[in-house]
């Protein structure tokens, strides 16, 4: 992962890292354990209880009917054993009647949403990853450079970042008016967030608005670390700046890009607080989450279903990530072991 | 010759266009706060028809909206948030950072897995719970399922930070007679500390920022700033009251825009860390 070597094994401490030294933080090592895992307790203790329990809990309701009043009948109803039916009520969308029988969900019900609502979280997914890493990399590109005022653009940069999620939606809500700025300015008389694709363009803008200058930022990191001898040699060897780009900073800066592109591509795939404060879901722009905050209400242990669809979802993204594209984001996080081990 | 100076011309265009993209849209919300309700569509470019009604509208509760006592609410929230995460995860990182133990990569993966959680999974299941509890309109419901992505981010940035600190001070402690637990302390906390700090505004701005979870398992009693933005009613019913909207984005904005700006370099430090070590 590491294009120089983590602090500790770099040249500064070159002394600790003889071989003798080496042996002995070894057996230090071994008695390090227990003093670690006594720093490490109370994170995984809060952490299990508010995530791995909520979880584990939620994947237990997913198996459950619901209890209550039977629609037909006027019986109460207890939960019990669902089987798998909470899950078919969405991958096959299966509604079950008020008479106890299994049909296809009725056109517009929650259940009929689910495969429109994973093609559009997808499609947000896609899209807008694809232009924050383009503009991503074009503004990182902009930002290495030295020149006057380069300060002020870096700052620039902080500002739709440090701008909370929802202030973002009303502003762009706001510009996106039928009598807002953006129609005034182009003439236009669309219902941007009244239509399905112009709705869903709008919250790719603002999101890209939004997300991209911390892709650039995370760009920028990569490309400060390529060390500049390596582009005075290949000027020097009189390679064009297109084929730096190819030969030099694509392959150099590719494992820092990889980390910000899952990042994103994660946090894409959970996308809420546009499209919920933009459209409200309307118009074919409900993502999954969307999808299982209108179910929560709805019926519980199909909203805790989809809920556990949903992040399965995210973390098969992820493994494929990390196992298909060499995305490795644990390593990266933990190189100092790869450091000390040379 | 001639061709050098093209290409600067072509980095200050490109500049130029970066800034104002960025700064356009903020820009508009600050002008727009400023103006008087009839002429919310008004769009000569700058400050024009100014009036501060709208941050008068935005904190009057005649219309039933809690903007005040939300901002209040997400200053507990973020700060209770913030300080738990840290004071817990600091000691984590530290040793995730700077020690060898068995199982070391298990807890990193499972640190990493539980920060990509979405937030819809915990909501749904807490939703219940916290209703069956009757938690619902109590910090504790914000602040237990926010620490769920607060602590994961603040301990990969501080593992970085940890990581880039030198070593010899702390092995020259140990030699002179200090303990594990005192070399902790008196050594590594106090040259920690401006990592730490970054990283307590990063997780700051992550709680004050968070939107679903606050809007799901908050009532009107313990609303979040984003929540009392997001369903901020106006005079007229569906009719919605921009330039006060505006305002309130203004000023949960400026803090946080004026917090980046000073500690500009420290942030990316932290944004960025761990993306490329």
């Amino acid at each position: 992962m590491s294009a120089v070597p983590p602090s500790g094994a770099g040249a500064t401490t070159a002394p600790t890292g003889s071989p003798q030294d080496h042996k002995e933080k070894v057996r230090a090592a071994s008695s390090q354990g227990r003093w670690s895992w006594m720093l490490v307790a109370p994170t995984l203790v809060v952490l299990a209880i508010v995530i791995v329990y909520p979880i584990t809990s939620a994947v237990f309701q997913s198996f459950q009917k619901d209890s209550g009043l039977d629609k037909a009948t006027g019986m109460f109803v207890a939960g019990g054993f669902a089987g798998f039916s909470n899950y078919t009520h969405w991958l096959l969308q299966q509604c079950t009647t008020a008479g106890g029988a299994t049909v296809p969900c009725p056109p517009g019900s929650l259940g009929d949403q689910f495969w429109s609502s994973v093609g559009t979280t997808f499609f947000f997914t896609i899209v807008t990853v694809v232009l924050e890493t383009a503009i991503g990399f074009g503004m990182a590109v902009i930002m290495a450079r030295t020149f006057r005022g380069r300060g002020l653009l870096r700052a620039s940069v902080l500002v739709p970042w440090a701008i909370p999620t929802a202030v973002t939606a009303k502003l762009w809500f706001f510009i996106f008016a039928f009598a807002g700025i953006v129609n005034k300015l182009f003439g236009t008389t669309i219902l941007w967030t009244g239509s399905e694709w112009p709705a869903r363009w709008g919250i790719i803008i603002a999101d890209v608005w939004k997300t991209t200058p911390f892709m650039a930022l995370l760009i920028l990191a990569g490309l400060q670390i390529i060390p500049g001898d390596v582009y005075e040699a290949a000027k020097v060897d009189g390679v064009t700046a297109w084929q730096r780009l190819i030969h030099i900073t694509l392959p150099l800066v590719r494992p820092a890009l990889m980390v910000a592109i899952l990042f994103r591509t994660l946090d894409a795939l959970r996308m809420f607080d546009l499209p919920w404060i933009m459209t409200g879901g309307a118009n074919n722009t409900t993502t999954m989450s969307i999808l299982v905050v209108q179910q929560i209400r709805e019926g519980f242990n199909s909203a805790a279903a989809l809920s556990t669809i949903t992040f399965v979802t995210i973390f098969l993204v992820a493994f494929i990530f990390v196992r298909f594209l060499g995305v490795n984001a644990v390593e990266s996080a933990t190189s100092i072991k790869k450091g000390k081990g040379k | 010759m001639n061709r050098k100076r093209w290409g600067s011309a072509r980095t200050y265009i490109s500049a130029a266009l970066i800034v104002i993209w960025c700064l356009l849209p903020a820009y508009w919300m600050v002008v727009t706060s400023f103006r008087q309700v009839g002429f919310t569509y008004d769009t000569t470019p700058f400050f024009s028809h100014v009036t501060l009604d709208n941050y008068v509208t935005a904190f009057s509760t005649n219309l039933g909206n809690h903007f005040g006592r939300a901002l209040v609410n997400s200053l507990i929230i973020s700060t209770v948030t913030t300080v738990v995460a840290l004071l817990v995860g600091v000691s984590a990182s530290y040793a995730l950072a700077r020690l060898e133990f068995r199982g070391k990569f298990v807890v990193m993966g499972f640190i990493l897995a539980a920060s990509m959680f979405p937030g819809v999974a915990l909501v749904t299941p807490l939703f219940q719970l916290f209703t069956n509890l009757n938690w619902i309109g109590t910090y504790q419901a914000l602040i237990i399922p926010d620490i769920s992505f607060v602590l994961p981010l603040s301990i990969y940035i501080l593992v970085s930070f940890f990581r880039e600190m030198p070593w010899e001070l702390e092995e020259s402690a140990r030699i002179d007679g200090c303990t594990k637990s005192q070399a902790f302390r008196k050594i590594i906390m106090p040259l920690a500390a401006p990592g730490i700090f970054t990283t307590a505004i990063l997780a700051f701005i992550s709680a004050w920022n968070e939107f679903l979870i606050a809007s799901q398992l908050s009532n009107d009693q313990t609303q979040t700033v984003t929540v009392a933005i997001a369903s901020f009613t106006g005079s007229q019913p569906h009719q919605e009251p921009y330039t006060a909207v505006m305002a309130a984005g203004t000023i949960v904005t400026i803090p946080l825009v004026i917090m980046v700006l000073i500690f500009q370099r420290q942030i990316v430090a932290g944004l960025t860390a761990g993306a490329v070590k």
